[in-house]
This record gives C-alpha cells, sequence and structure tokens, in this order.
C-alpha cells in the first residue's frame, strides 16, 4: 500500500561566488503525508546534492530561519505541510529563496536591508528604569493584550519580501519594522512611542507609502497580520498628534470631508485637497483626459463644482459622523 | 432567462462617478441573465481603506450602516469594486467576531434608528455570477463569442487578500493561483492570458503620495500581460481599472515603454459577450481607445 504521492521539485540554484546566472534544478520524489517542507529540502541535500544550501535551525517556527518561497508563497518550511502546497498548486512546486535578488547561495539570502530596516524603529522597550528598582515594572492583562499578537514576530522576513512596495522603494521600511514599531509604541512601559510614530510617518520610507495590497496579511507565517498594525500605526498619528498635513494624511482626512457633504467620495474634491491648488499642475494632464471621455461629468453642473451625487438619508451619515469621529488633522 | 437571484447592490463611489460604464454593463448584465438588482441608493463610501487610515472606528461605523441597509431588505450586499468589498467584508468579520466593537457601533446606529444584526452576507458580484448563477448557464447564453482576444485577467488585490477573510463566501480564491476570471473568460469563450502579475498589485492606493512606486507596480502588469500577447485586460475593481487605463501615459513615461492595452471591467467583458447594447458596455468612457472591441467583436 502506498500513500506517497510523487513530487517534482522544481528548486532554485545558485551560488552567487561561482554562477553567473541562477538556474532551477528538477527533484523528483516519494513525498508522505506528515512530510513537512523542511523534510523535502533535506532529502534534496541529503539524498541528491550535498552542496545545496539553506537556512535552518529549531524545527519549531520559532526561529525564523527557514523561510522560503513555494510557487510564490512564502512560508516557513519547517511548518509547512508538503502535501498540503501540492493540493494547492499541484505535482510540481516551484521552491525559491525569499527573495531571488538578494540570493546568497540557493535558499540564503542576504537579509541585510530587512535587518537595518528592523534596527532603525527602535525594536526594545526604551525606558530610563533604576538599574536596583525596588518593584517589578507591571502591566495589566489589557495592556499586555495590546502588543501580543505583534509580539509573536520572529523576524522571518516572509511579510517584508512578499511587499512589493519593499521592492520597488528601497527607503521603506516594510511590514515586519511596522509591527515592530507597533509593539512597542504601544507598550506601556516605552517612553519612545512618538519617536517611533514620526520615523513610520515620515513619507517614503514610513506606513503612507503602503499601497495596502494584503499580501504581510497572506504571507505571515504567524497569523499577525502586519497591515492590521499597519492602519493602527496610521490611526496612532492622529490619536497622538504626531501627524503633519500632508498630500497623504490631507488624502485619509478628506475622505471625511466628502462623505459629510454627499455620502459618497467627491472624486476631483479629494484630489484638490490632499494636493492643494498648487499641487495640482500634475493632474491637468490627466482630468484634461478624464474630461474628454466623460469620466468627469458636467451635464449638471460645472465640473470639479459641487457635482457629486448624494446618498440618500444624508444626514443620517452626517449625524453618524458627528457623534462617531474620534480622529483629528 | 430568470433567474431567482435577488441582490442590494452597493455601487461604490466610481461607479456613479468616472467610470458610469461599470454600473451600466452591470445593470445591463443583470437584466440579460434575470437577476433581480436593488441599489442601495443610502449607502455612503466604503472608506477605500483611506478612512479607516484616519479613523478607524468612523469607517466602521459608516460601513455597518451601509450593511444594515442590505439586511433590511433581507438580501446579499453585492459589491462591484474589490476595495468596497473588502472594506465592507472587513467591517463585517470585525463585527461578527468582536461582541464589544459590534455593541459600540450599535451604540452610534441606534442614535439613527438603524441596528448592525449580521444577517446579511457581502460578496463581489463577480462570484455572484460565477457561484450563485453559474458558468454553465453563462455560457449557455453567449451570443458574441469573444474567440477572437487574448485576455488577461488582472484579479485585483482586495478580491483575494487576505484569503481568510474571502473564504466562506467570496470566491475563496487561491491567492498566489486565483482562477475564476481565467473560468469566465473561457465561458464566454475569450483566450486567458497565463502571466506572473495577474494577482499582483496595481498600486492605485498610493497614485498621489507616491507616485512612482505606484506607477511602476502598474507598469510591471501591464508589461507582463502586454509580453504575454494581451489584447486587452480585464479586472473586477474600478481603481485597477482606473489606475491602468487613466494613467498609461505615465506609466509609460515611468517604465520608459508604451503600454497601451485597453482595460475592461468585467461587467464589460460579460455584457459584450451577452449581446448588450454598445451604450450599455460603455466603452467610450475609456480614456485609453476601447471602443473599437465593440466592432472587432461583432466581426
Amino acid at each position: 500500500m502506498s500513500d506517497t504521492v510523487t513530487v517534482t521539485l522544481k528548486t532554485f540554484r545558485f551560488n552567487a561566488e561561482t554562477d553567473y546566472l541562477p538556474y532551477y534544478k528538477h527533484y523528483e520524489m516519494e513525498v508522505g503525508k506528515d512530510e513537512l517542507m523542511l523534510d523535502l529540502l533535506n532529502r534534496i541535500k541529503w539524498e541528491h546534492d550535498g552542496s545545496f544550501s539553506y537556512r535552518r535551525s529549531c524545527r519549531h517556527g520559532i526561529c525564523g530561519a527557514c523561510g522560503i518561497k513555494v510557487n510564490g508563497k512564502a512560508t516557513l518550511a519547517c511548518k509547512q505541510n508538503a502535501l498540503e502546497l501540492v493540493k494547492l498548486f499541484g505535482n510540481e512546486l516551484l521552491i525559491e529563496p525569499q527573495s531571488t535578488k538578494r540570493a546568497v547561495k540557493d535558499m540564503i539570502i542576504d537579509k541585510k536591508d530587512f535587518w537595518d530596516k528592523h534596527a532603525a524603529v527602535k525594536p526594545y522597550v526604551v525606558a530610563d528604569i533604576d538599574p536596583h528598582p525596588e518593584h517589578e515594572t507591571k502591566q495589566s492583562i489589557e495592556e499586555f493584550n495590546k502588543f501580543l499578537d505583534a509580539d509573536l514576530c520572529i523576524q522571518c522576513g516572509s511579510c517584508h519580501y512578499a511587499c512589493p512596495v519593499v521592492e520597488v522603494n528601497e527607503d521603506y521600511f516594510g511590514p515586519a519594522a511596522f509591527v515592530a514599531a507597533y509593539r512597542f509604541t504601544v507598550d506601556t512601559r516605552d517612553e519612545a512611542g512618538e519617536e517611533r510614530l514620526e520615523l513610520t510617518a515620515q513619507m517614503g520610507q514610513g506606513v503612507w507609502d503602503c499601497v495596502k495590497c494584503f499580501e504581510c496579511a497572506e504571507a505571515c507565517p504567524k497569523e499577525i497580520n502586519p497591515i492590521e498594525k499597519i492602519t493602527k500605526l496610521h490611526n496612532l498619528q492622529f490619536e497622538k498628534k504626531v501627524a503633519v498635513s500632508n498630500v497623504a494624511t490631507r488624502h485619509a482626512e478628506g475622505f471625511v470631508r466628502s462623505i459629510k457633504r454627499h455620502g459618497f467620495l467627491d472624486e476631483a474634491d479629494i484630489v484638490i485637497y490632499s494636493e492643494g491648488y498648487l499641487g495640482m499642475y500634475k493632474h491637468l494632464k490627466t482630468a484634461v483626459k478624464m474630461l474628454k471621455a466623460g469620466k468627469i461629468h458636467w451635464q449638471d453642473s460645472l465640473p470639479f463644482v459641487d457635482n457629486v451625487p448624494k446618498s440618500k438619508n444624508l444626514s443620517e451619515i452626517q449625524k453618524l459622523i458627528e457623534i462617531s469621529q474620534t480622529n483629528k488633522l | 432567462m430568470m433567474s431567482n437571484l435577488k441582490y442590494a447592490l452597493f455601487t461604490g463611489c466610481t461607479a456613479k462617478q468616472s467610470t458610469p460604464e461599470l454600473l451600466s454593463s452591470t445593470l445591463a448584465v443583470a437584466e440579460k441573465l434575470g437577476i433581480e438588482i436593488t441599489i442601495l441608493e443610502e449607502a455612503s463610501c466604503c472608506g477605500a481603506s483611506h478612512l479607516q487610515d484616519f479613523d478607524e472606528f468612523l469607517a466602521h461605523v459608516l460601513n455597518a450602516r451601509n450593511i444594515c441597509y442590505a439586511e433590511k431588505l433581507g438580501m446579499t450586499m453585492i459589491t462591484i469594486c474589490n476595495t468596497c468589498q473588502l472594506n465592507s467584508a472587513m467591517t463585517k468579520h470585525a463585527l461578527d467576531t468582536d461582541p464589544e466593537l459590534k455593541a459600540r457601533v450599535n451604540e452610534k446606529l441606534a442614535e439613527v434608528g438603524l441596528e448592525y444584526k449580521g444577517t446579511s452576507e457581502i460578496k463581489h458580484f463577480l462570484y455572484a455570477l460565477i457561484e450563485d448563477y453559474g458558468l454553465e448557464k453563462i455560457k449557455d447564453q453567449v451570443k458574441v463569442p469573444l474567440s477572437q482576444f487574448n485576455i488577461a485577467p488582472f484579479y485585483g488585490c482586495h478580491n483575494i487578500r487576505p484569503s481568510e477573510l474571502h473564504h466562506n463566501v467570496n470566491g475563496g480564491e487561491n491567492p498566489y493561483n486565483p482562477t475564476s476570471l481565467d473560468q469566465l473568460i473561457e465561458a464566454l469563450e475569450g483566450h486567458p492570458v497565463d502571466y506572473d502579475h495577474k494577482n499582483k498589485c496595481c498600486g492605485f492606493h498610493v497614485e498621489l503620495q507616491a507616485n512612482h512606486t505606484s506607477e511602476v507596480l502598474a507598469g510591471n502588469a501591464m508589461v507582463d500581460a502586454i509580453d504575454n500577447n494581451a489584447d486587452l485586460m480585464v479586472t473586477p475593481c474600478p481603481l485597477c481599472h482606473l489606475k491602468m487605463d487613466t494613467y498609461q501615459d505615465d506609466i509609460g513615461h515611468v517604465i520608459g515603454r508604451d503600454v497601451e492595452l485597453p482595460v475592461l471591467h468585467m461587467p464589460q467583458m460579460v455584457a459584450l459577450a451577452l449581446g448588450c447594447t454598445e451604450k450599455e458596455i460603455g466603452l467610450n468612457f475609456h480614456v485609453q481607445k476601447a471602443t473599437q472591441i465593440y466592432s472587432e467583436a461583432q466581426n
């Protein structure tokens, strides 16, 4: 009786010291129902090619060393059942490092950008405490629960190297650094919250450059949901009065202005309000094209002037904003 | 053909403003298939993930209010925008799993005589067509086969990620290899284009504050589709459509090559194949010239 499945591992191979280009090698093996991806990586090394390289250490999903991508899906090799992936992607699995362009040897990548950005947000409690305290620094369950899930981060890099912004903008901190920034900012023992919020509020490197693709939420093997923490950092900027008026903060706040007036978003107004009248020159070319195509309406009145359909029962919406709005810019 | 499907339609903002072709083609498809649609005229903006950044609680209150009106009708709420889908579904999930938040939101809603109960499902029109109506039944009604077109499906992030949120009622796609749009294209006798970027981000949400990122992400996807012989692209999300249709010149400028590709809304493609009128399909509202697709399809 055979309850194994024949699986082909199309495996990324590269040695930065000797290879001009990476290549993919196929390894075929019989895979049993209890085998993990790490077992298959071991079998490549032990049964096929002893030079095959990958990081691994704890085998318990806690050290974060064995992060790889299988058919584009970020995963921890030691946590991931192999046949689950066969079910998802079929009998040929594409095994790649988290970031092919950072490959050093096979699955091993240079994570310098990850660690530099992680360190930049001060991922530790900053507190001026007596070196010989008489009492422990107590925390309530509620205070602890604020960062409980964010604290589960093992710095595996799965979310960081799944994030498309990290690939396009080298200044961008990335989701893992944001999770760390959030985790220590909401820690009641910490005193560097404002500094972290200012760091993560800056354009280019901060949370306003997040494209909201949810790749990080999908990638995290510890189910931390990094983008949820990114949203919380956004909100904290306003709550703690760290937010400065710029195109991104006005864009977020401008939604309230529009919804109050129309229920719907006023698509022209949000651009003008966010960019300012001077900043509008960048969009004139596009605006003219949109006018020509009939995307900006002027049948009823002048374009850009209160020409948005209004929600029925608009007064309800206005009342709800009045009694529910908690943040201000 | 009649069906017994009835939905409450949350149009979102773009379908009422810059993409009127999305609303007209959606209604035309529904009428052809005998699907009864009630537009939620009371609905407000979903916050588009930006209001959420400013005031998450307020965004939950407004989205809960929208859902209340679908609940009053006793219908499933359908969306025609991925971002409306995600933000509405995130509020529903938050309220259905956090009784304390639900109570706080309902306390506000009570002030305007509403109560969020959690009785209506929320799903994108794409999955209403595929799962509730059925691909086979759509196939039977194709009047204008799209056999001459190579069509690149562009799924849009907010219908496929986070997969946990979409598993129960909204397609439950494999976010690393979604297939629904490919299947729909095949049912309409078109040829789906297989390309790596079909499940990637278009960059719409940082159009204003991180323009370069936005153009590069959109450009990467368009170039990939074009290099795999796409004649046109189709997307269930009007924000992906706006990014990739309206900004083609800017994208081409940043990416360093022309990216001329008509980008259709999913309901426009279905309307075309079902033989809806040129006016209903509304290809004239595109910035990148797309009107030729209608006449080409009829030949």
